[in-house]
């Protein structure tokens, strides 16, 4: 370590889990340095404080902290348990268009009680080539905005076809100001989704509710790190993989949710050196397979739903198979899964003294690993070899899946199955099998990545290019706001969709920066 | 029609989600997405209850029969939903042209989310359901309706759009409609509810394709809960299996306001080293094995999970995916001479006689 005595050149990364709150230190070469795993408390800070202090006392000075990473779940927490959320005012602007569908319809009966101050479908909107749909009634908005005051801690604005033309949205946001001053959160849905108003909306209005969540963690991290007289630079984990800073991620809190696959997946690259991999995550019960493309987990195109309501986020691209530790063989071995014998492991599995033929069994029994108590009775042996080739098949098939047709990847397996995966699998260029792979995820989180992303409709034609360019200077502007360096990020993903039925032809591009965290 | 006991009389809201998946099945990989125009059902039902369903010949011989689908983008219509003035607009204008009174909102399109939003736009009128449509699965052009291919004359198109307002056309023929209903649209913003030839229940008996709302419902429901959901799939619906496999290639290109392009599945298990490859227009048009067709249009082609049998549009199909590739046949109107001229495979520039899905796929029935 060249640059051991350098200041700043630490970084912790912390985890805070449902079960457990992990934190890592890594170095300047993403070694991990020092780790800990915590019980998660009721009131978080505790399982942070605990876990920081944990490392901390496995180096030499904290003042070599340049930065903290923190993943956490609380933002799908207070959803799911509909806890700690805002009350947020809802308009929509763009009737007549959409009165077919009122804002909030389907939202769960208790989560949208929890959340709604009241709803207002407004006059307004654009068409898809920014022509009117009718003019903006500032007024309707005005005395709605009144009625609320005092009811509300957030306002979410949703616009019909904001992402093609923002104006509308800034004016009505300038509008809340006014009326109900600084004290309000604003969410403005161009600045959180894309085109699909009703998914947009959703989104946005869980943004919005979410303000006070992402102030308590935000709070939580800061009273921790000042108790430890550290002012390092904090960011947050993001459902793509990337960071954001502290101030972008209380504004975008929503955007927290689903960094836990995220963080796994790119802990597991970290922690193996790679940037281009298959990442399988074995557990007791079920492997959840993920992609990581140029240092980026690959994003689902399935429609994400949170805590029952339809959003338009991209989230990681996860499959989940039933095999695992755990995992039963069938009579003749020609059957694996998907029951599992769980937690009951170390009890039941044949290793461990028990009567239960398991895949660790299986995996000891072919020389896959060295653990359990008891030897294997020979009764057994066809039976385990023929449920291993089984489970072999199981994870090439999944692999391929994920390959997406390219073999040249290397499969990273972590997770206490991970001897269960042969050496070689069809599909994978390597298997490789990295240290530290049950902190991946606070290791995901102590990343350096920060990015952003841009969706828009642009002419396929003359002018396709130039609306291209635009679309990407966006990303990188969004991508430096959330604390990449403005001098190396670059566009990681680039998708153009061919649109049907439009008189011009035309295309939906959705356009991905990313970058290294700026120096501070 | 006679009455069964088990006959569907009314649609629910606890039909709609079966509604849906049944209708994707109908689109043959196109008609739009269907989510948002449940969302657009839902909301209708909870505010005005369940839509009766009926058969024309429940319906007063004298009464207009409004046949309605979106036409325009299905990305705009995901963006730019509907507004609750389109259909009363539609049904005022309908009944001052025609002079006479809208007795039944019936689907134009069954397949994807056109065969949605019809549930709830009767709702919203307080008026029936017709339990059929004039094309039995989606197709991109407004001639490509039974109505037509039974031989009516186009007499009057209605469209509205968003803002408003309110396009009534006379056109000469059904290529005039389709040009100048398509213009309109764009008009207002590349997405407007429209009526296709609104004409009396009694001219309308015979020229539509019965019993495809309650078709879709029970499409939607077979799968459920099914061991084997693409078999209980292919039962309900009398399908071949050309391919089940791997999608190994997708390409897609637009061009004439539509996404053209190819999937190629190669097989797996009993199908391993055959390769299918799907020829697509917005929809599933032509299936290929070695040079030869395995289905064409006007016969139904879809792409389904090979687990769970849903079905999956060409704008999201990926390599990768295991699929099945079912094909089964159309109504009967369309094997006519004069159905295969407006929707037989040189319709849409493939050089090919269309041979029937049991003949040409006899070996995967």
């Amino acid at each position: 370590m060249p640059s051991s005595n350098q200041s700043n050149d630490l970084r912790i990364g912390i985890d805070v889990g449902g079960t457990n709150t992990d934190a890592v230190v890594l170095n300047a070469d993403d070694q991990v340095v020092a780790w800990t795993k915590q019980p998660t408390t009721d009131d978080v800070t505790g399982g942070m404080r605990a876990a920081l202090a944990a490392v901390l006392a496995g180096i030499d000075d904290p003042s070599r902290v340049g930065r903290v990473m923190l993943g956490t779940t609380a933002a799908t927490n207070a959803i799911v348990e509909r806890r700690r959320l805002g009350r947020v005012a809802v308009i929509r602007i763009g009737a007549p268009a959409t009165t077919a569908v009122p804002p909030l319809t389907a939202w769960p009966d208790d989560l949208r009680a929890a959340i709604s101050a009241g709803e207002l479908l407004a006059r307004g909107g654009y068409l898809i080539d920014g022509r009117r749909i009718a003019p903006t009634d500032i007024d309707e908005i005005r005395r709605f905005l009144e009625s609320v005051a005092g009811k509300a801690d957030a306002v979410a604005v949703t616009g019909v076809f904001s992402p093609v033309v923002h104006d509308e949205e800034r004016k009505v946001g300038e509008l809340v100001r006014e009326v109900l001053g600084d004290s309000v959160a604003l969410s403005l849905s161009h600045e959180i989704g894309q085109i699909g108003l009703l998914e947009r909306e959703n989104s946005t209005v869980l943004n919005a509710a979410l303000h006070g969540v992402a102030r308590d963690v935000t709070g939580a991290l800061s009273q921790v790190l000042s108790e430890r007289g550290m002012q390092p630079a904090t960011f947050f984990a993001q459902n793509d993989g990337t960071l954001m800073a502290m101030e972008y991620a209380s504004r975008y809190p929503v955007l927290t949710i689903g960094s836990g696959p995220a963080n796994s997946i790119r802990g597991a690259a970290v922690l193996s050196g790679v940037q281009d991999a298959i990442v399988a995550d074995v557990g007791g019960t079920t492997t959840d397979f993920g992609v990581l493309i140029k240092g980026l987990p690959r994003e689902s195109t399935a429609p994400v739903r949170i805590g029952g309501v339809a959003t338009n986020f991209r989230m990681p691209d996860v499959i989940s198979i039933g095999l695992g530790g755990g995992t039963l063989v069938s009579d003749d071995g020609e059957s694996v899964g998907p029951q599992s014998v769980g937690h009951r492991l170390g009890t039941s599995a044949l290793i461990f003294g028990g009567s239960i033929p398991t895949l660790s069994d299986a995996g000891v029994h072919d020389g896959r690993a060295t653990f359990g108590s008891n030897v294997i009775g020979v009764e057994y042996a066809e039976r385990l070899a023929r449920g291993l080739a089984v489970a072999d098949a199981m994870f090439g098939d999944a692999v391929d899946v994920m390959s997406l047709g390219k073999s040249e990847r290397p499969l990273v397996v972590v997770g206490g199955g991970a001897f269960l995966v042969p050496d070689s699998v069809p599909g994978a260029s390597a298997v490789i099998r990295p240290d530290h792979a049950d902190v991946a995820n606070a290791v995901g989180a102590a990343i350096a990545l920060a990015s952003g992303r841009w969706d828009a409709i642009v002419p396929d034609g003359l002018g396709r290019r130039d609306a291209i360019d635009r679309a990407c200077d966006m990303a990188k502007q969004r991508a430096v706001q959330a604390g990449a360096d403005p001098n190396a990020v670059e566009i990681v993903e680039l998708v153009e969709i061919p649109l049907s039925y439009l008189s011009e032809p035309a295309i939906r591009v959705n356009v991905k920066a990313a970058g290294p965290l700026s120096w501070i | 029609m006679p009455d069964s006991p088990t006959r569907l009389r009314e649609i629910t809201i606890a039909d709609l989600p079966a509604l849906a998946r049944g209708c994707a099945v109908l689109g043959t990989g196109g008609g739009g997405e269907v989510e948002s125009g449940t969302l657009i059902a839902l909301s209708a039902l909870q505010k005005h209850g369940p839509v009766p369903l009926v058969t024309l010949d429940e319906l007063p011989d004298d009464g207009l029969v409004l046949p309605l689908g979106g036409i325009g983008a299905p990305t705009v219509g995901h963006e730019m939903i509907h507004g609750v003035h389109e259909a009363y607009l539609m049904r005022e204008a309908m009944e001052e042209a025609l002079g006479a009174t809208a007795v039944a909102v019936m689907s134009s399109e069954i397949g994807g989310g056109n065969g949605v939003v019809p549930v709830a736009l009767a709702a919203q009128l307080g008026l029936p359901l017709v339990d059929g449509d004039e094309m039995g699965r989606a197709f991109p052009e407004v001639q490509m309706v039974s109505t037509n291919i039974a031989g009516l004359p186009i007499e009057i198109i209605g469209l509205v759009d968003v803002i408003g307002n309110v396009t009534i056309l006379r056109p000469t023929d059904w290529e005039w409609a389709e040009t100048i209903s398509r213009m309109v649209s764009v008009a207002g913003g590349s997405y407007a509810l429209m009526a296709d030839n609104v004409i009396s229940a009694k001219r309308m008996r015979g020229a539509i394709i019965e019993g495809t709302v309650s078709q879709a419902i029970r499409i939607g429901r077979v799968t459920e809960g099914a061991a084997d959901p693409v078999a209980a799939l292919m039962g309900e619906l009398g399908a071949a299996r050309l391919i089940t496999g791997k999608v190994v290639e997708v390409e897609r290109r637009t061009g004439g306001g539509f996404v053209r392009g190819s999937v190629v599945i190669d097989g797996l298990g009993e199908d391993a080293n055959r390769i299918v490859r799907l020829e697509i227009q917005n929809e599933n048009l032509v299936a290929f094995e070695d040079g030869a067709v395995l289905a064409s249009v006007p016969d139904l082609i879809t792409v389904v999970d090979m687990h769970t049998a849903g079905a999956i549009a060409t704008e999201l199909v990926r390599y990768g995916q295991r699929v099945s590739v079912l094909a089964w046949a159309c109504d009967p109107l369309w094997r006519t001479p004069r159905g295969l001229e407006v929707v037989g495979p040189r319709a849409f520039g493939y050089d090919l006689d269309y041979v029937p899905v049991e003949e040409a796929a006899h070996a995967f029935i």
